[in-house]
């Protein structure tokens, strides 16, 4: 097809490099040039946020995205948030929670909701449902996604306080 | 041995076994991205198959070119009916005694039918590739509605030209597809003549589909140097995918592996066998290297896998006091272009006759026509057993309609018709045998609960209000009982394409007192991992933690028919209590022997034997494995493993009491879920937390269908819903949160009394919401008004009632 361009990305912290045509999604070269599997496609259309990432600072719907747009950017993925050894707050109260099921959504959400916690620390339930209503659940019915998240912003707030 | 001592409660906490809401060990790798769903699977060499599909509803194929796709670099072949016929896989059998297209075998009979399979180096170059096959239509007069299509004497199977007869009976027209009938007609009409009252309705159940946020996929893998076909996919039933594959491809059973990985929710989306599946596999046999095919979204809503589309009529007799006298329902049935509808063999219409509900119905009759239109094929059960969801709708709107005709509260006329708790276990008109429940012990929690008296007086003061111009918004109440009937088998009644609805399970202890459960069914979010270990840590004494769940992985697997119409619990479930209950027999012998008494003198306590009357005599379920592994016992084998195959002798009927408030602005048409209340009983609970999670999910399933969702068509067959822009699936912002409450009526005849819950959220949810914006109309002479209720069809009743004047 058409020439391929050189394409450099931080993701999770580490840089990468390779080439892509100008038409690839972000999604796809995630998925399919890095193997980062974490965020899925779940539309094509940018109404579900299954492959939400995060983009210098901000939450992007990979799939609406050409990868030659985010050339230069800074990528966080889920894969990106919490260790094994150390998860993340969100990740831990998601599980306590039962804030997913079939968990194909999670991924998104949870990259999502790390940002919302960032943009507002503090949030109502209704600013949770309302920060989140780009990203699609067809099994929870959100109930304890919105939880979770209540959770973590609970304890990360708590946790803020003891340390000052 | 009964007494909950410190120890007892301790040994029996650290279990974590029926009834605890165990945490899932599922979560650990999806909050980390680390699922495998078929997606993420990528094998060397890997070749990726794409679809042309047919944008006519229905048209001739007079022509395929495939020159120019074919030239394009990247291209490896591209796929037809033609190359499929000399390996009879042009066509294949549905699971509803049809046949469908593979590929287009001279015509198309919806928008979207696969016409030819393009298999490329990548996805991209596959899609340029669809956009080259050149593809020459003759269109032909597009059939919609399937009224309509009963009376045209355009035909759409010209396949089945001539053939009166089909796998359900004759046919009566050339779309014609089956007449199913249930029930004494003559009775039923008698009574119906001669009764105080009748209220008949007509309502038409819309088409919509379960849209899991995953679509469906497969890699297929042939190795022709070892003859195995490897095949990774969005499977259900994965030990049935394999027995298809094999009777199609020709391909011995055991050289086929099928693998059902993680899986995105299912919703009986995938439940079917589509032909997307069967070109991977042909496309792997023919190029020698996997293939993989997975669908983007519209390809999902417009092709694999409608539910509902039943337009249902209905009369139901009741004396003046409101005891029902008899139910007659027929249902004009729109299956689209082929009956692939996912039902077992000997029910085309599902379960749809358990539509006498709750209540205690002397006599029924209900006459099912399946009929061809040029819409896409499937007809799965969308989060429901088979077709129970219509059946429910069916019934409680008749019930609503009743009230009216009446004039009776329709929440008083549900508690004097429903089967009493001693007339259980229950024959109802149609010939099921209800197993167990107490309807009115439900529905009065149900009406304290949310104070049902206080609602309606709040509602008749708004109504007043409304009348004197102080407000624009309506209260509605919508009630709903609903009986599920799920866990087929059995087997002599439930068969997939000739293969027993049984299931089962098969454990193996190991010698350190840790083990590991293989089971027939496959998690699609349910959390099986998590609560089948729970089974069996209280069946065998072995902590839950220490016991690996494995499903979906036809070589390992015992055979199952895998997991919809909420029969995991049902059917595995009591498989893995009874292989749990072979191992604990073994385990007694063994524990005998080595406390050096009759078998007869230990007895089970929570994770030991113990001898009986001398407690601290006992051998731990761990020292009875290691005993089993490293001891020569006389008359014993060594190894303790089991496995059970179960045939449930009946199916299983939870139930519950649902209730909603809303209040419906009449000027947008926009309604707001104040409060739901949903009362579940299923039986035994097994864990708490994943029933919940699975009532929030299906009743948010049940909003989307109730208040918006549908595949709609136009009139030439254009799919006017083919993307997330038009389908309507709820955010959290348009999502309550809900009140969820319970009751227990063990199953009877269950080995642990459970009787599946994942399904009822969405069968009594739907009607309910429905019901609630009907009822906020009620005042002003609605009667019933056909779902979706979208704000626009909301504001329309409005309108029509005459509320915007
Ligand atoms: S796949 Fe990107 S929003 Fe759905
Ligand atoms: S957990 Fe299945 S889509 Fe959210």
């Amino acid at each position: 097809m058409s020439d391929k361009m050189h394409i450099k990305l931080t993701v999770n912290g580490e840089d990468k490099e390779f080439l892509a045509e100008p038409r690839d999604l972000l999604i796809y070269a995630l998925r399919e040039k890095l193997n980062i599997t974490g965020p899925h496609v779940g539309c094509d259309t940018s109404h579900c946020g299954a492959c939400t990432v995060t983009l210098n600072g901000k939450s992007v719907k990979s799939c609406t995205m050409f990868v030659a747009q985010a050339n230069g950017a800074e990528i966080t993925t889920i894969e990106g948030i919490g260790s094994p050894d150390a998860l993340h707050v969100l990740q831990e109260s998601f599980k306590e929670h039962h804030g997913l099921q079939c968990g194909f959504c999670t991924p998104g959400m949870i990259t999502r909701a790390t940002k919302l916690l960032e943009e507002n620390p503090t949030p109502t339930e209704e600013e949770v449902r309302f920060g989140m209503a780009g990203n699609i659940c067809r099994c929870t019915g959100y109930q304890n996604i919105v939880k979770s998240i209540l959770a973590a912003a609970s304890e990360i707030n708590s946790a803020k306080e003891a340390a000052e | 041995m009964n007494d909950m001592t410190p120890d007892r409660e301790e040994r029996s906490a650290n279990l974590k076994g029926m009834g605890c809401s165990r945490k899932r060990v599922e979560d650990s790798r999806f909050t980390q991205g680390k699922g495998n769903y078929v997606d993420d699977i990528k094998l060397p060499g890997m070749l990726h198959g794409d679809f042309v599909r047919s944008p006519y509803a229905h048209a001739r194929v007079v022509s395929i070119n495939k020159e120019a796709a074919l030239a394009l670099p990247g291209v490896v072949a591209v796929l037809t009916a033609d190359d499929l016929r000399p390996l009879n896989l042009h066509w294949m059998p549905t699971l509803a005694g049809d046949k469908q297209m593979v590929l287009a075998d001279g015509k198309v009979l919806f928008q979207g039918q696969e016409v030819a399979f393009v298999v490329a180096s990548d996805r991209y170059v596959a899609a340029d590739a669809v956009e080259l096959v050149e593809v020459e239509y003759e269109e032909l007069p597009v059939i919609t509605d399937p009224f309509e299509s009963l009376k045209s004497d355009v035909v759409l199977r010209e396949d089945l030209e001539g053939q009166t007869e089909g796998a359900h009976g004759p046919r009566k027209h050339h779309n014609h597809i089956f007449t199913w009938e249930q029930g004494d007609e003559s009775g039923t009409n008698q009574v119906l003549d001669n009764a105080d009252v009748v209220a008949t309705e007509s309502m038409y159940y819309h088409r919509t589909h379960p849209c899991p946020l995953e679509t469906c996929g497969s890699v297929a893998s042939m190795d022709k140097v070892n003859g195995k076909l490897t095949l990774w996919g969005t499977f259900q039933a994965p030990h049935v995918v394999r027995t298809v594959a094999s009777l199609l491809s020709g391909i011995e059973e055991h050289n086929i592996r099928v693998v059902s990985p993680d899986i995105g929710g299912g919703f009986g989306n995938k439940v079917g066998v589509y032909p997307g599946y069967v070109c991977s596999i042909v496309a792997s046999i023919v190029t020698g290297v996997p293939v993989k095919w997975v669908e983007d979204r519209m390809e999902n809503l417009m092709s694999t896998a409608f539910a509902r589309d039943y337009h249902m009529t209905g009369k139901i007799s009741a004396t003046k006091e409101g005891k029902i006298t008899g139910l007659h329902c027929h249902v004009t049935a729109d299956h689209g272009g082929f009956d692939a509808c996912a039902d077992p063999t000997k029910f085309p219409a599902g379960f749809m006759n358990i539509c006498t509900g709750s209540y205690d119905i002397p006599v029924a009759y209900l006459a099912v026509d399946g009929v061809y239109t040029n819409k896409a094929p499937g007809g799965v059960s969308y989060r429901c057993s088979f077709r129970v969801t219509e059946a429910v709708y069916f019934i409680e709107r008749m019930i609503e309609v009743l009230a009216i005709e009446l004039g009776m509260d329709s929440a008083e006329l549900r508690r004097i018709n429903f089967i009493k708790k001693e007339q259980f276990p229950y024959t109802a008109a149609l010939g099921w045998e209800y197993d167990s429940g107490d309807y009115h012990t439900a529905w009065d929690k149900a009406l304290k609960a949310v104070d049902y008296d206080g609602l309606r007086k709040e509602q008749a003061e708004r109504v007043e209000a409304f009348k004197r111009g102080e407000t624009r918004t309506l209260m509605g109440i919508g009630l709903t009982f609903f009986t599920e009937i799920v866990g087929a088998g059995p087997v002599k009644n439930c068969d997939i394409l000739g293969m027993g609805m049984f299931d089962s399970c098969e454990i193996r202890i190991h010698p350190t007192g840790s083990a590991i459960a293989r089971l027939g069914t496959i998690s699609q979010g349910q959390g099986h991992a998590t609560t089948f270990a729970q089974i069996l840590a209280s069946e065998i004494g072995i902590s839950a933690d220490s016991i690996t769940i494995e499903e979906g992985d036809t070589d390992t697997a015992p055979y199952g028919l895998g997991t919809y119409g909420s029969r995991s619990t049902p059917v595995a479930g009591a498989a893995t209590a009874m292989a749990g209950r072979k191992i604990r027999a073994k385990a007694q012998m063994i524990a005998a022997y080595l406390l050096e008494v009759h078998d007869d003198d230990v007895e089970f306590d929570i994770d030991r034997f113990v001898v009986k009357g001398a407690p601290e005599k006992f051998k731990t379920m761990k020292e009875i494995a290691y005993a089993a592994y490293n001891q020569a016992i006389p008359g014993l084998e060594p190894g303790l493993e089991a496995v059970s195959y179960y045939d449930p002798p009946n199916m299983t009927y939870p139930f519950g009491a649902y209730v909603c408030v809303m209040d419906i602005d009449v000027d947008t048409g926009v309604p707001e879920i104040r409060r739901f209340y949903a009362l579940d009983d299923c039986g035994t609970r097994i864990n708490p937390m994943i029933i919940e999670g699975q009532i929030h999910g299906g009743l948010t399933e049940a909003l989307a269908v109730a208040l918006g969702q549908e595949i709609a068509y136009d009139d030439i067959g254009n799919v006017k819903t083919g993307t997330l822009m038009d389908f309507f699936l709820p955010t959290a912002w348009e999502v309550p949160n809900y009140e969820t409450d319970f009751t227990v009526t063990p199953s009877p005849h269950h080995p642990i009394g459970a009787k599946g819950v994942g399904e009822s959220p969405h069968v009594g949810g739907v009607p309910c919401f429905s019901n609630a914006v009907q009822d906020a109309f009620r005042p002003f002479g609605n009667r019933h008004t056909n779902m979706p209720h979208d704000h626009w069809r909301i504001w329309q009743t409005a309108n029509r009632l005459g509320l915007h004047d």
